[in-house]
Order: C-alpha cells, then structure tokens, then sequence
C-alpha cells in the first residue's frame, strides 16, 4: 500500500477483506496451478536442457573434448564464427539505419517498409533457403551468369553467410524501430540547434538513448545467425570441413549414431543460448523495461 | 536577417541523414529480401496454373499439409491452455524460482532448433525418459505425430506465454474489485472478466504459435521419422524436392507454404488491432 493512503487505507482494506475469496484464488487452487506451471516448464523445456549436458558427457570427458577438438568440428566452428561475425554487424549497421529512417522522418510507404522489414519472420528457414537457391543455384536466375565468372554461393560459405542475413534480417531494426518512435525527435533537434553535427548528434544523443535496445537485437540477432538451421541446411550441401557450420555438424554426428559427439557440440550451442537468455533477461528487467516504462509515463503526460 | 534566421531555424529542425540511411535500408533490404523473392516469383511464373495446382495437390504433398497442420494445431492448443496458467502463474503469484522460470520460458527461442530436435528425439525415443514410459501406454513418443507435436509445442511455448504475460499485467484490479463487490465469485471472474480482456492476446499467442509451427523444421526433422505420406512434413518435402532437383515441385510447395503464413500474418494483425483497441476501451 503506498504511504500516501494512509487515510483510506483502514477502509480499504476491511472492503478487501469483505471479498478477498474472490480477488484471489483459494491456496490450494494457487498450489495447483503454480505445480502445474512448473511441471510443464520442466517436462517440455527443462527436460532436453538436461539431455543436453548428460548426453555430452555420456561417455566421459575425454570423448567430450575429444568431440571439440575435432578439426572438422573445428573448421564447423569456424564457420559459425565467420558467418555471425559477418551477419550481425552489418544487420546492426541496417537496424540503425533503418530505425533512424523509419523513425527521425515522414515518408510516404513507411508502413510497407515496416512489414517488409519484418517478412523474414514470416518465411519458413527451409523457404529462406530455398529462394536462394533459386537465385544462385545453377539452375537458378543468376546461376548461369555465376557459373561463367567462376563464383561459388550455393553450397558455398557465401550461401550460408547470405542465407543468415535473410533470417537475421529484422533484429535489430524490429528492437530500435519502437523504442525510437517512443522516444522522438526532440533531444536530436535540440542538439543540432546547439551547433552539433548529423554524426555528433547520433553518437551522444541518439545512440545512448537506445543503446540497451541495441545490445538487446544484437544479442537475439547473433543467437539466432550462430544457431541457424533449417536455412543454411539447404544452401549448404554438407560438404565436411568446408560448408558446414556447428548446427549441421550436430545435424551429421547425430544421424551417424555418434551421440556424444552430437551432444558435445550441441552443448556449446546450448551454452550460448544459456548466455544469450541471461543477458536477455538482465537487459529487460535492469534497463529496458523501466525505459519503456518512463516512455509510457511520458506518453501519457504528453496527451493530458 | 530576421527571414534568414528563421530559414536557418527551420533547416536545423530537419534531421540529416535521411538520404543516406533510407538509400542503405532500400538497397540492403532489396538485395537480402526482395531479390530472392524475386526468384521465387520468376520461377512460380514457369509454371502455368494448372502444372501447379497439380504439384500442390499431388496425394503425398496433401499428406504432408495435413500432417502440418494437424499438428501444428493441437500443439498451438496444447500451449494455449499451458502458455495461460504459466503466464498467470508468472503474473500473479510468488514463489521461490519464479524468475528462472519466467527466463527459462525463452529457452526455445535461443536454442538452435537442431539441438532442440536431437535432444527431444533422445527423450522421446523407446529407450529415452519419457519415450519409454510413453511405450508403456501404447503410445509411439519419437518418429510419430505425437513427437512432431511435442517439438511443435516446445517452439511454440514461449509466443503464447510472451503475448499472455503483458495482457495479464495490463489487467486493472478495480475491475475484478468491481466484480467480486458485487457478489461474483473467483471463477465467474475468471471467466466473466479475466479469460475475455486475455482473449485477443490469447488468441494472437495461438496464431503466432501456430505460423512459426508450419514452417519449422530444425526441430522436427529428428522426431519426426520423416516417412513420406505418413510423418513428412511440408518444409521438409521442400528440402526433398530439392534434393531430387525437382525445383519447379519445391517452389510450388513454398510458395502454397507462404500463402498460409501470409493469412495467418495478416490475422495476427488484425488480432493486434483488435486487442489495442480492447486495451483503450
């Protein structure tokens, strides 16, 4: 009860008493249902997490390593690395722009921008990687122009690398695009009729401003551009040591029956899920959620 | 003076870059999106309209509709009736290991979809934990739709537990005050006045749940058994085509794939409008 209602509080309390059966459960109505919660979280979520890490170590530590030091498991690594450090800079230089378009300006299609920008959402991985493959393939509309200049996309790193930035595509941009609008252009104008530049204006007003938001696609964008799946599982062709990453080199061990193999590398993607989810988690309940909450506060003040 | 002053006034309102930041996303989005969608187009345009209704409706890509929404459907139920009581649980209630619930409710969305895949086709399997008690019953857990719908519920969860949860803290407690003062009892509130203000957000966790579901893939193709007309899902009879270089046949499907996702797309939308509007009145 805030400090302010002293005076009604006494009131307000014995009406709450008159007809607290009904603004809450029973307790074993809540002991139930809190069993419940807890029972599904555990048997569909909690239950492969553990998997994961037991199957890892199924065999001992030394397979388990043995597992990571693979060099085809470590040329998978690579490639996983390579492709998200090429993936989410440039979608975090797109989010940025985007957001500053979208959000700074009136133009007119704004909106279908927004939906396109979004439309890799929508699309199915194995989709995401098939139009790709009709663009590259050598059956594809530009394959045979690639064929003559002797360049390799399908089947190729370069695939996977292009078929990651469709899937990544949004991230960042569907993250700064609202928290931006709710912020407005006026700390912005503000700072150019004081005399700052276009560059000086983003970097110590804007980029402060949404920096928690930034970090927030950033993190769910790398995520999802080293865990990707479906999409460069069709662009890729398996080739050992060449165009596989680690989620289809989990994909290879497991269908070989080698299960602690599969799992051990597995356990390095859950790894990064598990910090990916922390981080997440931290950003939300620390930063983003009392922003948005001062945006609203101020949303409303604005209208009154 | 005085006219050149203002003029500068109103140029230093206009913020710069707008050239240069709308030229990079139309350029950006036109060669990663729009380009291979383009593709697509070209490719469905080689087919003439009776050619693709024949592909669309051959029996074994029927099959595989059928299977993928069939399943794609009790799982987007499945996590209708559970994404509400974890939402509700996490909303309303305290308790010890509330917050790692309410973080771990995102695990599917950051874990690669291929180990979630092998790691239920290990729990699923005969000899796996929950597989072997399945078998017990008579039930086939892995390589069956009953594992497809598992993977399909794991994926799924966490749209119908994150659209719930604002709706639920939104919820104004004069409301329910309301009510219970004029003699309604806990579960004529829950139903009266709780269940429709959740209903759009319900309804739009479901319809999240159930697009991501018809497009998955990483997930499934472990638990899935993967045997035509019986357990093959439509993404992976995509990947199949492919794999035969029958292109003209993978387009057909994707493109049949896309139009579901585009309704259902345009139905959360309209679902969305509807529950801001609920949210203002």
């Amino acid at each position: 009860m805030p400090p302010d209602a002293v005076v009604s509080r006494d009131l307000l309390a014995l009406q709450r008493a008159a007809y607290a059966s009904a603004r809450t459960e029973k307790p074993w109505v809540r002991r139930t249902l809190i069993g419940l919660a807890l029972t599904f979280v555990a048997l569909l979520v909690l239950a492969p997490l553990a998997i994961v890490f037991l199957f890892a170590f199924e065999k001992g530590r030394d397979v388990y390593f043995a597992a990571l030091t693979d060099p085809v498991a470590w040329s998978a690594i690579r490639l996983t690395l390579f492709t998200a450090a090429v993936c989410v800079p440039i979608n975090t230089a797109f989010g940025v722009a985007a957001a500053w378009a979208i959000t700074k300006f009136d133009f007119r299609g704004k909106s279908l921008l927004i939906t396109l920008i979004d439309l890799p959402f929508a699309v199915s991985p194995v989709i995401a990687g098939l139009i790709f493959v009709l663009l590259f393939g050598l059956q594809g509309w530009l394959g045979p122009w690639l064929v003559e200049h002797g360049v390799k996309v399908i089947f190729a790193p370069a695939g996977i690398v292009l078929a990651t930035m469709f899937v990544t595509f949004p991230f960042v941009a569907r993250e700064l695009v609202p928290l931006m609008q709710a912020q407005g252009a006026e700390e912005e104008q503000a700072a150019m009729m004081l005399g700052a530049s276009g560059w000086k204006t983003f970097w110590r007003v804007t980029l402060p401003n949404v920096k928690w938001g930034l970090l927030y696609g950033v993190i769910l964008c790398n995520a999802r551009a080293m865990g990707e799946f479906g999409a460069v599982s069709v662009v890729s062709g398996h080739v050992r040591g060449l165009t596989n990453t680690m989620t289809l080199h989990v994909e290879i061990l497991y269908n070989e029956y080698d299960t602690a193999g599969a799992f051990a590398v597995a356990s390095l993607l859950t790894l990064l899920a598990l910090v990916t989810l922390v981080l997440k988690s931290l950003i939300e309940s620390r930063h983003l959620k009392p922003l948005k909450a001062k945006l609203a506060r101020e949303a409303r003040g604005d209208d009154a | 003076m005085a006219r050149l002053g203002s003029v500068r006034n109103r140029r230093a309102r206009v913020l710069p870059g707008f050239g240069l930041t709308l030229g990079f996303t139309l350029t950006y989005l036109g060669l990663i999106v729009l380009l291979p969608f383009a593709a697509l187009v070209w490719k469905t345009a080689d087919l003439s309209w009776g050619e693709f209704l024949a592909k669309v409706t051959d029996p074994r890509v029927v099959a595989s509709y059928r299977l993928s929404f069939g399943t794609a459907l009790v799982a987007g139920l499945v996590n209708v009736v559970f994404g509400l009581v974890v939402a509700w649980v996490l909303v309303r209630y305290r308790f010890p290991g509330r917050r790692l619930i309410d973080a771990i409710v995102d695990l599917p969305f950051a874990l690669p979809t291929a180990v979630s895949g092998i790691a239920l086709t290990t729990l699923y399997a005969k000899t796996g934990w929950f597989g072997s008690v399945l078998d017990r019953f008579g039930i086939q857990g892995a390589f069956s739709p009953f594992g497809i719908t598992v993977a399909l519920a794991f994926v799924g969860f966490p749209f119908v537990v994150r659209t719930v949860q604002p709706a639920l803290e939104d919820l104004e407690a004069e409301l329910e005050d309301a009510a219970a003062s004029l003699g309604a009892t806990r579960l004529q509130i829950f139903l009266r006045v709780l269940l429709p203000s959740v209903l759009p957000a319900l309804l739009t966790g479901f319809a999240l749940s159930f697009a991501r579901a018809l497009g998955e893939y990483g997930s499934i193709v472990f638990i899935a058994g993967n045997q035509p007309m019986k357990t093959e899902i439509t993404p992976l009879l995509i990947i199949v085509k492919l794999e035969q270089y029958d292109y003209a046949g993978a387009t057909a499907i994707a493109v049949s794939l896309l139009a579901a996702s585009f309704v259902l797309l345009f139905a959360i939308n309209l679902l969305q409008a509807w529950s801001q509007r609920h949210h203002a009145a």
